[in-house]
């Protein structure tokens, strides 16, 4: 049968403090790959999932088959590790990599939720996506190459995203004979780039530069003794140890919660609540507002600010924190909850529940970077849809004031905004939303353009201070 | 590593914390809480921006978990939309009767896609090899037009499969219940966008970035009640394509395959033809967590025929509606 359990590994883990235990307390840890044509990206990937054993027996099985198919020769025991992380059959026959895949593997510390982003075709799109949701970003560097202008295009998407660790894999280090000089030289001029973009200068983001050969797997998962000169850690040990963005910023930010419904079953009980001995009586009039915290905690007893879009903001005070019949007295970023407040406003899907006293003035304009996504440009006069937090509004594209050459970081004059491209824009809102510069609010200063007619995604908006305003000058406390 | 900054939420905290202590970080959320907490985002998104959700309900493990995230969702009210499940004819009869136990727990409606009646009124055919699974796409496009869904909740994650990997959590599907894989709208933070035209729907899988031992693990700590044959029984079995076959009605073994007594459970709960079961002796939510975490074979490529047929076997059901 094929379909046997590892009775030896399984009889072990029992005895000693089982895998299972230990996973049980783990966090969870996103990061992203990004990187040239060429530059070994998959076969890193592929020996990251291959040494932390997330591939399992019958997916090794079939990549040796289709490698020994292709005649693949590697150092890998003969296993071409790229062909782990191809996922669509045009990928396969083409060799090459359409889109964002998702991986996943988990070590004794962690769980890992990998974003593979090609590099070749659409690098910006990708990257923007991978990098939105990321911990940490992995770009990767061919030693015999050094720093591309591709490169310096990712790590500009990267600042501009605000990525909170960048790690840059000098990859194949194997093929430039472990040189010292070569990797120094490279690491040089990493953090050249770094400084000139302002990597790191925000005093949370960092930029560390490995040594790896990802086909023969040195300082990916273990220290190699072939690179004495690097006295860093591993990638995966860096990986392991990193604080996630929400343990770095939850307890720095401002609690941010937007509503996305009112849970308010007025006699429609869920009948296992019911059957399990609910207070009827007690619920009868439950009314609580269901959402996620994007930013910051909350604790029973804040005051706290609803904010509604055209209206000013009012204060209130945090009655309850309701966790599917848990009643807590305190929740987290990302946690979701239904929060009770004393007052009975109308507040509905939309409004935003703000910590009292860091609340920011609502705007009609909105002045930010666009991220272009799609391949329909956009025009200076086209009519858009803005989706931000989980309200949805439409919105007037007035001016396009520059796109930037993520080459050489200078902004050049533009009227239009093409795919890839990034680049400032003004947009008048049919209505004002809760907007904070994304440079201090990776959520609430996040936004998607939307086309209105088909619906699509146009580009990942991040929202700047209006031109001569400072933030911190427009909250009102 | 530094943590000085010059954001201006520090010095605001300052402001809002009156004569209080300063915040301590609170602690790191474990990566089971993350993921719930993803999910039920998610689900309370589709609620709130469809005018009719429905949800994938096989009772398999992982559709209940789905379930389970949905009545956590809206504690203390209902679930607020109906189930829907394609039965292929060939459904284990205790799966079918845990199905029926849930829905009338939770107080919710039902609705049947049945692969039987497509068969029966000549609209699907049988196939060769007698496998049913394939033949699910065109009952469950038929229920979600009848009903007008405009967004179908499944419990598919993306460590299933290669085409999975790529699949996004709001996923369209244009009028012919297809999905598109080189032209996927890019999944940017947490803001989904599940806008469609008429005609098109969206199927979201909440539990996307959940791996099978995430599953198990959550269906321990939730204490989730699952259909008793995931877990380890005595059955009688065949050997078929390398995996354990039951004996059943639409499952009978040729004359050369020796029928065995054999403790067995199973890992995915699909279609009697074609589901195989594991030898194992995990009786208990804890032996299978502790099995799972041990396994080296995925749960698709130990137990599912269907998916073997070809390396691409996933994708090309995808492309043409599956779920």
């Amino acid at each position: 049968m094929s379909t046997e359990i590892d009775t030896a590994r399984a009889a072990a883990l029992l005895d000693e403090a089982p895998l299972a235990h230990r996973i049980l307390s783990s966090t969870l840890f996103r990061f992203a790959t990004a990187g040239s044509v060429d530059d070994g990206k998959s076969t890193l990937v592929g020996r990251l999932l291959h040494d932390s054993k997330a591939i399992l027996a019958d997916q090794l099985d079939a990549v040796a088959r289709t490698s020994a198919d292709r005649g693949f020769g590697g150092s890998a025991g003969g296993i071409d590790l790229a062909l782990l992380t191809d996922g669509l059959r045009a990928e396969r026959e083409q060799g090459i990599t359409i889109d964002v895949a998702y991986r996943y593997f988990a070590t004794d510390r962690r769980s890992f939720i990998l974003a593979d982003c090609p590099g070749h075709v659409q690098y910006t799109k990708n990257t923007v996506t991978g990098a939105s949701t990321a911990d940490a970003v992995v770009v990767l560097i061919d030693a015999r190459k050094g720093v591309l202008e591709q490169t310096r295009r990712h790590l500009s998407v990267l600042q501009l995203l605000r990525v909170t660790h960048v790690i840059v894999a000098v990859n194949k280090i194997d093929l430039v004979d472990f040189s010292e000089s070569v990797f120094r030289d490279i690491e040089a001029d990493v953090q050249k780039v770094g400084r000139e973009l302002g990597l790191g200068s925000d005093g949370i983001a960092d930029l560390l530069v490995i040594p790896v050969s990802a086909l023969d797997g040195d300082n990916v998962v273990e220290r190699s003794e072939r690179t004495p000169w690097y006295t860093g850690p591993a990638l995966l040990e860096v990986l392991e140890t990193l604080p996630a963005a929400d343990e770095l910023e939850s307890h720095l930010e401002s609690f941010r919660f937007p509503v996305q419904l009112v849970i308010r079953p007025q006699g429609a009980l869920a009948p296992d609540a019911v059957a399990g001995g609910l207070d009827v009586e007690k619920y009868r009039d439950y009314r609580a507002y269901a959402g996620q915290i994007t930013e910051g905690s909350v604790k029973v007893g804040d005051k706290v600010s609803v904010l509604t879009p055209g209206q000013d903001p009012r204060t209130t005070t945090v009655t309850g924190i309701d966790f599917a019949g848990a009643e807590l007295t305190e929740a987290v970023a990302p946690q979701s909850v239904a929060i009770r407040l004393a007052d009975e406003f109308d507040v509905a899907r939309g409004d935003t529940i703000a910590a009292a006293g860091t609340v920011r003035e609502t705007s009609a304009d909105l002045y930010a970077a666009l991220c272009w996504l799609s391949p329909k440009p956009l025009r200076e006069g086209a009519k858009v849809l803005v989706k931000h937090g989980t309200r949805t509004v439409q919105a007037l594209v007035r001016s396009v004031s520059g796109k930037l050459d993520l080459a050489t970081f200078k902004l050049e004059g533009a009227s239009s905004l093409e795919l890839n491209d990034i680049g400032h824009a003004q947009l008048r809102l049919a209505a004002p939303l809760p907007l904070e510069n994304y440079l201090h609010h990776r959520r609430t200063g996040a936004f998607l353009v939307i086309d209105p007619l088909d619906g699509n995604t146009l580009a990942a908006g991040l929202v700047n201070d209006h031109p001569g305003d400072h933030e911190d000058e427009r909250y009102s406390i | 590593m530094s943590i000085e900054t010059t954001n201006e939420d520090l010095e605001l905290s300052v402001l809002e914390l009156d004569a209080d202590s300063p915040k301590a970080a609170p602690a790191r959320l474990s990566s089971l809480d993350t993921l719930e907490s993803e999910a039920i985002h998610i689900i309370r998104e589709v609620v709130a921006e469809f005018e009719k959700p429905a949800l994938l309900f096989s009772g398999g493990k992982d559709s209940v978990v789905m379930l389970h995230l949905a009545t956590k969702a809206f504690w203390p009210g209902k679930v607020p939309f109906p189930v829907l499940h394609v039965d292929t004819g060939h459904n284990f009869p205790e799966v079918i009767d845990f199905r029926d136990r849930t829905v009338e727990r939770l107080g919710l409606k039902l609705v049947v896609g049945s692969v039987q009646e497509f068969i029966d009124s000549g609209e699907l055919a049988e196939r060769a090899d007698g496998t049913r699974n394939p033949l699910q796409t065109v009952p469950l496009l038929d229920a979600i037009q009848r009903n007008k869904f405009d967004a179908v909740f499944g419990g598919g994650r993306r460590d299933e499969d290669k085409a999975r990997a790529k699949e996004r959590i709001l996923s369209l599907r244009d009028e012919f219940g297809q999905w598109d894989p080189r032209n996927q709208r890019p999944e940017l933070w947490n803001l989904y966008n599940g806008r469609h035209t008429v005609g098109q729907h969206v199927r979201a899988f909440p539990i996307s970035n959940w791996t099978e031992l995430d599953v198990w693990r959550y269906i321990e700590r939730e204490n989730i009640e699952l259909p008793g044959l995931y877990y380890a029984h005595d059955r009688e079995v065949f050997a078929r394509d390398g995996m354990w076959r039951a004996v059943g009605e639409v499952s009978q073994p040729r004359p050369d395959e020796e029928v065995i007594t054999k403790t067995v459970r199973y890992r995915t709960v699909g279609d009697m033809s074609c589901t195989g079961a594991v030898e194992s002796a995990a009786a208990t939510v804890r032996d299978v967590v502790i099995e799972v975490a041990a396994s080296t074979i995925t749960e698709r490529g130990a137990t599912r025929a269907d998916d073997r047929i070809s390396e691409a076997a996933m994708e090309d059901r995808k492309k043409d509606g599956y779920f």
